[in-house]
């Protein structure tokens, strides 16, 4: 489709969690101008994988990741790497909102307040606006923005950590099960969402549900069983899968 | 598929149980509907039972400890005729208004001039034993306050001895109580400054609070500066940063069983080492509230452990997600959501140390003390071996001065973990 170089690129990855593995050489590239999904059935590894991404994982005892993976070209995993400012250009919205038990100005303007990305008191508030406004969280929340962050609805709660996720200008976001806590508005809205966001951002979302995949990607990845089974085009995927495995899969036969 | 789910053979007798729509009106099942019932209230009366016993125990501690402390705030006074123009006091007005009054007055021979005028005007009842041993010091307070005393004929009221006190409030030997009534119309009551103001004395009459009080409100604070930031620093590092192995398995049971050691035998530790090995001051508030520290600190590490385990984990991840740095999400994420759970078990802790005696009767904590200290290496004592000491007296007016210091106890106690409750309540995140 694109000729650019891939913003993240994995290739040969292993993960380990103690003497068990988790992740079997898996390679992928994630483009730019697309949204990137994972689907497999539980414990296939999708989200440990997403975990390597922005390096997640290194707080898990036992956890050890072996493989190259490349943000820009690159290494993430090099020593000479700072997690703190990769976590800040690879940004990461969880599987149950997790809001801070801060007002909603406060979650927003955290991330661009521990970077020293605002310039004045004036200009941070300008950040949380646009970040606010980018979710489609602004009209809800602007006269209301000193209250609880937690005392949102959960779907409200989902687009604040959003939010604040984009908050502090990341180039790529991983979404671990973004819509799995939610129900079918809020999951239709989040969608919504990932599509206005799409080619700002590169989007990477792991989920449970295929039709999800479907909607939101242009690309698909299928894990089972910690390997990446196929990887392509969504449309292909859906429609037309090389692998039988993939078939049974999209089709109902497990998972 | 569908096919196995039926049976295909008939099934014989024996297997088929029959089973009927259960009949929720039966006997049986209503008997058993009231047991449950029955059952319910018996577990609640037992609850209310055993909060009203321990609310009765509490209200019969604080009543009695009122009734008979009360007393100890309170001083009898009588009213002493006095002529001390006439007492040949060998002092001038100008001596009086430098510094060294005090030295002047007593050089003059002021107490032998009270205890004549007590000799004079009581003579048949006791004279110069009815007054307490401050009776004087009270007359030069006056006198320094007014120097016009020296010159002219006036009447000062003067704490009276012990056992004219307690008989005038009601207690001791009938012959007291009979001097008391013959004295009544010269006795009066009033609120014992020596007693909120002064230190320990062996006259019950001049005896105060305020020296334990300090000294225990220093060791606190040693104890406080102490414990708090060893307890919490160390509760952060093993959560959060240290690795679990084997050596952070014995931290932590050496850390609980710490905490589970009898209070005497830091007490001795604090001997060995604070005494013995740095050579501190003896009775010292600095000393006390290392020892008293070394026993508080495993109270709040482990607090501190659980109230830091217990932020939920989604939080850590979120601000990790978002580039913090561990120092950042410890301190802008962990602590904040952990402080009121670690202030709940520094009040525990705190309250401990504050009824300890044991082990400060170890390190010289238990010696006559009878000035406040001023210094935290100065020779002090604490409220609850004050209370001990009195209580050991045996002479009788140390009885209300005993439960009035309880009293005081208590009052820091309260005031202490209402403090600590306005805190708490101050940092406590609304979800």
């Amino acid at each position: 489709m694109s000729n650019a170089p891939p913003k993240m690129t994995a290739s040969g990855v292993d993960v380990f969690y103690g003497a068990k593995q988790a992740i079997r050489n898996v390679s992928i590239d994630v483009r730019q101008e697309d949204v990137t999904a994972f689907i497999g059935p539980s414990g296939c590894g999708k989200s440990t994988f997403l975990r390597t991404l922005n390096r997640m994982n290194d707080t898990i005892p036992g956890a050890r990741v072996s493989g190259d993976i490349r943000l820009d070209g690159e290494d993430v995993y090099a020593k000479t790497m700072d997690v703190v400012q990769l976590r800040a250009r690879v940004g990461m919205v969880f599987q149950k909102p997790n809001p801070f038990p801060k007002s909603i100005f406060e979650n927003v303007a955290y991330g661009p307040r521990i970077h020293g990305l605002a310039r004045s008191r004036a200009d941070l508030a300008q950040i949380v606006e646009r970040s606010l406004t980018r979710a489609g969280l602004w009209n809800e929340v602007k006269d209301r923005l000193g209250d609880s962050g937690t005392a949102l609805s959960g779907g409200q709660q989902q687009r604040l950590c959003i939010a604040r996720a984009i908050a502090v200008d990341p180039e790529v976001i991983l979404m671990d099960e973004p819509c799995s806590a939610l129900d079918p508005v809020a999951t239709a809205r989040i969608e919504e969402l990932i599509h206005d966001l799409r080619g700002r951002y590169a989007i990477v979302i792991v989920t449970h549900n295929m039709q999800q995949a479907a909607r939101v990607s242009q690309r698909t990845a299928f894990f089972h069983l910690g390997q990446l089974v196929e990887y392509g085009d969504t449309s292909d995927i859906f429609t037309n899968p090389r692998e039988e495995r993939t078939k049974d899969y999209i089709t109902g036969r497990y998972g | 598929m569908s096919k196995s789910l039926v049976p295909e053979a008939p099934v014989s007798a024996a297997q088929s149980v029959e089973r009927r729509p259960t009949d929720w009106r039966t006997a049986s099942m209503q008997r058993r509907v009231r047991q449950r019932y029955a059952a319910e209230r018996r577990f609640r009366w037992l609850g209310l039972a055993a909060v009203v016993a321990s609310a009765a125990f509490l209200l019969f501690l604080l009543a009695s400890m009122l009734a008979r402390g009360a007393g100890g705030f309170v001083e009898t006074r009588i009213a002493l005729p006095l002529d001390l123009a006439r007492a040949g006091l060998d002092v001038t007005p100008a001596q009086l208004r430098g510094p060294r009054a005090d030295l002047a007055l007593a050089g003059a021979g002021l107490e032998r001039a009270v205890d004549t005028a007590a000799e004079t005007a009581f003579p048949r009842v006791g004279g110069a034993a009815l007054l307490s041993d401050a009776a004087w010091l009270r007359v030069r307070e006056a006198v320094k306050r007014d120097p016009g005393l020296l010159g002219r004929r006036a009447t000062i009221d003067v704490p009276v001895a012990s056992r004219l006190d307690i008989a005038f409030k009601g207690g001791g030997t009938r012959a007291d109580r009979a001097i008391a009534r013959t004295l009544a119309p010269q006795l009066s009551r009033g609120l014992n400054r020596d007693f909120l103001g002064g230190a320990d004395s062996t006259d019950p009459t001049r005896a105060g609070i305020w020296g334990a009080l300090k000294g225990s409100l220093l060791t606190m604070l040693v104890t406080l500066l102490l414990a708090f930031p060893i307890g919490v620093f160390s509760a952060l590092y093993l959560e959060e940063y240290a690795p679990r192995n084997r050596w952070t398995d014995l931290i932590e049971v050496s850390i609980n069983n710490l905490a589970a050691v009898p209070s005497i035998i830091f007490g001795l530790l604090g001997l060995a080492v604070f005494l013995g090995t740095f050579h501190m001051p003896r009775s010292a508030a600095l000393v006390g509230g290392l020892t008293l520290a070394l026993m508080t600190t495993p109270v709040i590490v482990i607090a501190a452990r659980n109230a830091i385990g217990a932020v939920p984990p989604s939080i850590r991840d979120a601000a990790r997600a978002l580039g913090a740095s561990p120092v950042q999400v410890v301190f802008h994420h962990v602590l904040p959501l952990a402080l009121p759970g670690i202030l709940t078990g520094t009040i525990i802790g705190m309250a401990r140390a504050l009824g300890e005696t044991a082990p400060l009767l170890m390190i010289g904590m238990r010696a006559f003390i009878a000035a406040p200290p001023e210094r935290l290496t100065d020779p002090a004592t604490v409220l609850p071996v004050q209370i001990f000491l009195w209580s050991d007296d045996v002479q009788a007016g140390f009885v209300e001065k005993t439960s009035a210091a309880i009293i005081v106890l208590l009052v820091f106690l309260l005031a202490m973990n209402g403090l600590a409750i306005y805190l708490r309540n101050r940092f406590e995140t609304r979800w």
